[in-house]
């Protein structure tokens, strides 16, 4: 394995354009089992701070891969999840007796807030950790790589194309949209209007992947994909003695951490 | 050396109709043979049988045989079929793998499928690109192009795998006509290289008219002609089988019709 990745001298540059950005140049496993490992991390270890750490490295990286401002949008996509966790942990926290105040039916509580607080960071977190990866790995580039460290051809398949194939799904939709609306169909007002024009765009989303699916099927087919020969390896990433020892660390400490939150050998951290 | 049907009949999985009924036709290295017919005719289904997914891939009863280069189909792994008949579906982009990042990637696909070492596949896309004049797509992504041109993608990367042969059903179907004038040049090039047989079903005959030697005739699945392109694409009876004839037809037929006399070369 190459420390800078690369590919073989006879296939074209332009098949792996280098990575600029020191978070970029990490391996994408490595990426991968960074953000794995925040996700867990985030939602498994109890109190503040696990979240709160998890937080501050995300967005460090972030800022060091250069993806600072683009993080945003994935931030204002939480929000109505966080409204809700806000809202009904706060009003309505199980048992909770502790009021902030008292109005009317509405009687928050300080117990319900701080739950609140912490499951709102645990998902913005998780939200940023994936989004940094998703802003700084090519989902070609991560299966290329996990593909060669040994995942069946069908597994690399499958999780390639899943990711890859939600522009065209995004766009079926949009087709179908139109083409419903232009046949009279209401799907814009009030949201019981939309709910109920969601239902005509079904079938035809439905169908028309089932088509594609056996269509796309025939065409792997005839493109040899079930032949039982091992495939050549065209793309490699860079990794390096360090990315090596992190990722060991990540998978091994990371069980470990949880563990020792869940005894509650973590006691003494807020 | 000919991809043959000789007595083919083919139902699909769970129904009785026979889509192909008792066909005989063979295409030789290096022709094109096209094929005509209206709707429901059962072209498709001749595409299929004779790339052997049809029963292989998808089941179905098929009664006669197909052979490549006298090899029976029969019993092949689809992946083995892949290198004798290649195959070219409709809609370009439920042809492409989907998976990768760049054009050239996307022809390696089938090769590396195939286990070839990495020099072969260097070698493979470098000969599709350079063959259907594509060389300048080969840095973009797959997901990027137009109509036409990711039907060229999709035919370098069945052209990667080698076949001898080629099915192409209704290849300019979905394409805009900028789309279709690219796939024509590039089948024009690929019958000019001889180095494979081509079956091209294709409604626009004007297409067919430029590319195939001989031209057969589909009605309810049975052959009801076939013969030089230039004769049966001028059969009087081509409308009666749901087949609109080349306009060049269309034009003498109205200019006799009105009794004006074409100049040859528009004759």
């Amino acid at each position: 394995m190459s420390e800078t990745g690369g590919v073989p001298e006879i296939v074209p540059e332009f098949v792996l354009p280098p990575p600029t950005g020191a978070y970029r140049r990490l391996n994408p496993t490595t990426k991968l089992l960074i953000a794995l490992a925040e996700a867990l991390i985030a939602f498994g270890v109890r109190g503040w701070s696990g979240p709160v750490v998890v937080l501050a490295i995300v967005l460090a990286s972030g800022a060091r891969a250069g993806v600072g401002a683009r993080l945003v949008p994935f931030l204002l996509a939480t929000i109505p999840l966080v409204a809700s966790i806000l809202l009904v942990n706060t009003f309505l926290y199980p048992g909770a007796t502790d009021r902030i105040f008292v109005l009317g039916p509405l009687a928050p509580t300080w117990t319900g807030l701080v739950f609140a607080g912490q499951a709102t960071l645990r998902v913005i977190a998780f939200a940023m950790s994936a989004a940094v990866l998703g802003l700084t790995t090519g989902p070609d580039e991560l299966v290329a790589d996990l593909e060669r460290r040994g995942m069946g051809r069908r597994t690399a398949f499958v999780l390639s194309a899943t990711v890859r194939s939600v522009p065209r799904v995004l766009e079926r939709v949009r087709e179908i949209t139109e083409a419903q609306r232009a046949r009279g169909l209401d799907t814009e007002g009030r949201i019981w209007r939309r709910v109920r024009g969601l239902v005509p765009l079904a079938g035809p989303l439905l169908f028309g992947a089932l088509t594609d699916v056996e269509e796309q099927t025939m065409a792997l087919e005839a493109r040899g994909f079930s032949a039982p020969a091992r495939r050549a390896v065209i793309r490699t990433f860079p990794d390096s003695t360090p990315q090596r020892a992190l990722r060991l660390l990540l998978a091994a400490g990371t069980p470990l951490v949880l563990l020792v939150s869940v005894i509650g050998m973590l006691g003494f951290l807020p | 050396m000919s991809l043959s049907l000789r007595s083919v009949t083919y139902r699909y999985a769970g129904s009785s109709r026979r889509v192909l009924r008792s066909l005989d036709l063979s295409i030789e290295r290096g022709e094109v043979l096209g094929v005509v017919g209206a709707n429901d005719a059962g072209k498709s289904t001749l595409c299929l049988v004779a790339a052997g997914l049809a029963p292989t891939t998808i089941g179905g009863r098929l009664d006669g045989e197909v052979a490549i280069d006298g090899a029976p189909s029969a019993g092949a792994r689809p992946h083995e079929l892949a290198q004798r008949c290649g195959v070219l579906f409709q809609n370009p982009v439920t042809q492409l793998s989907g998976t990768t990042a760049t054009v050239w990637e996307e022809i390696a696909f089938g090769p590396r499928n195939l286990g070839l070492a990495l020099e072969a596949i260097v070698e493979r896309v470098a000969w599709a690109l350079s063959l259907l004049n594509i060389d300048v797509l080969a840095p973009r992504d797959p997901a990027r192009l137009s109509g036409g041109q990711a039907q060229l993608v999709a035919l370098a990367s069945v052209l990667a795998l080698r076949p001898a042969y080629l099915v192409l059903d209704e290849p300019t179907s979905q394409l805009d006509p900028q789309g279709t004038q690219l796939a024509g040049e590039a089948f024009a090039r690929l019958t000019r290289s001889g180095e494979v047989g081509i079956l091209l079903v294709e409604h626009k005959t004007d297409l067919l008219e430029r590319l195939a030697d001989r031209v057969a005739v589909l009605a309810e699945g049975e052959l009801v002609a076939v013969g030089p392109a230039a004769g049966v694409l001028a059969d009087e009876r081509l409308e009666a089988w749901g087949v609109d004839p080349p306009a060049r037809v269309r034009l003498a037929r109205a200019a006799e019709r009105a009794g004006v006399q074409l100049p040859v070369s528009a004759a």
